[in-house]
């Protein structure tokens, strides 16, 4: 049981790390990482999020989709879209200052695809509660190391000279690309 | 195949409506997404499905047909009942059409190629949250006539299409030597199996992002050198 659940979540953290070997989340990946504070900040907001979908999917599989599967895409959506809508809420009420460094990117968690694909697989791979919280938490916190190794990286950037044509995207997705193979190293984990 | 009454829709003068796109022939909406404005590599929208699936050019030819698929009826649907659609519900209402479209394509391809449903994986489903779609319709769809809407969603749907299929053919050429499974370079040609693990994705894709900015920029300087 816990060798299981320590599987499930090293193996999303970091071999199957959501955004560098799944390519999930990369709006948010290469748009909000220019500052470490947004970066982890949006990190810890996702896996919130992602823990709470964990909860609210597993509900729907036992409870309600039960009859009529084919309509999981959708009641995912929704629910997905609300339970973000209930987060930024309360962000507002309760941390106005996070609130208004998240912007416009607290709403798009919405359309993150790492929310939904995480939805999906847990699904499909049939994880009971325990599991499905330890994934999300696993995803989660991938996600916040992905955000938090590349804003470092992009910081440093700023002051560094490099040629005007690579300062913008290209430079960023080769670095993205070495941050990448960094992690396939964890790979061998697995065989382990 | 379009029951819905195009014509009568048309008839009454367009109001304008604040933040629409500018009037232009239906042919320029249509070539925008493929070459100025393409959806990959000019707005880098659907950034995601683009490196997640693009290690086989078979992928790349299903993941591009049913985004097409939903981005054409989805972009009609939306133009069609945009009189209708509260302004304040609008992005709901989008969501909800989108992911009907999405799950009619992924049944329908999980029914007839059950084989592609299975490669490509949650990445039909995610076609949902795929920016473009979306996009297309807060920017375009929602606010023009159905014929316009279907032209650009033809164009940014070729147009992401188009990406694709470069990076499948850098990635699958590259990575195992092969074009839709025909082997290109004969036996002696060693794979270089980076180019289809996920770094080999960042990277064509990085590459061709620099590749775009320095055309673009050879571009400028030979029109500003002819203007002198």
């Amino acid at each position: 049981m816990i060798a299981n659940l320590s599987w499930i979540f090293f193996s999303t953290l970091l071999i199957n790390n959501f955004t560098l070997a799944m390519f999930l989340g990369l709006c948010s990946f290469f748009g909000v990482t220019t500052k470490m504070d947004t970066g982890w900040r949006l990190g810890a907001a996702n896996t919130f999020v992602l823990v709470m979908t964990a909860v609210a999917v597993w509900v729907l599989n036992t409870f309600v989709l039960t009859t009529a599967p084919y309509l999981r895409t959708i009641a995912f959506i929704v629910v997905i879209a609300s339970l973000v809508q209930i987060v930024e809420m309360a962000i507002k009420k309760f941390l106005p200052v996070l609130f208004r460094e998240l912007g416009i990117y607290l709403p798009l968690i919405t359309t993150n695809c790492a929310i939904l694909y995480l939805a999906l697989t847990q699904t499909t791979r049939g994880y009971n509660l325990i599991e499905g919280i330890f994934y999300a938490i696993g995803g989660g916190l991938g996600l916040t190391l992905a955000l938090t190794l590349m804003a470092s990286i992009r910081e440093r950037l700023d002051v560094a000279d490099v040629p005007a044509l690579a300062k913008r995207m290209g430079l960023v997705l080769i670095i993205a690309s070495c941050m990448s193979m960094a992690f396939m190293g964890f790979a061998g984990m697995g065989s382990g | 195949m379009t029951a819905i009454p195009v014509e009568t829709l048309e008839q009454a003068p367009e109001p304008i409506v604040p933040g629409a796109p500018p009037p232009q022939p239906l042919a320029m909406d249509f070539w925008r997404g493929i070459a100025d404005d393409n959806p990959v590599m000019i707005q880098m929208l659907g950034l995601c499905p683009t490196m997640a699936i693009s290690n086989q050019v078979s992928n790349g030819l299903g993941m591009g047909a049913a985004t097409l698929f939903v981005l054409v009826f989805s972009s009609l649907m939306i133009s069609s009942l945009r009189k209708v659609i509260p302004n304040e519900v609008r992005l709901a209402t989008y969501i909800l059409v989108i992911c009907t479209f999405v799950t009619i394509a992924d049944l329908i391809m999980q029914a007839y190629s059950p084989l592609l449903s299975r490669t490509l994986g949650p990445f039909v489903p995610l076609i949902v949250v795929n920016c473009i779609i979306l996009g297309r319709a807060e920017a375009f769809a929602g606010k023009v006539g159905p014929m316009r809407a279907l032209a650009d969603a033809f164009g940014q749907g070729f147009g992401f299409t188009l990406a694709l299929l470069i990076m499948c053919t850098i990635r699958e050429v590259i990575g195992s030597g092969t074009f839709l499974g025909f082997h290109l370079f004969g036996p002696h040609y060693e794979p270089q199996l980076f180019f289809i693990m996920p770094p080999g994705g960042f990277l064509s894709m990085g590459l061709m992002f620099l590749t775009m900015g320095w055309w673009g920029e050879r571009k400028k300087a030979k029109l500003a050198g002819a203007s002198k």
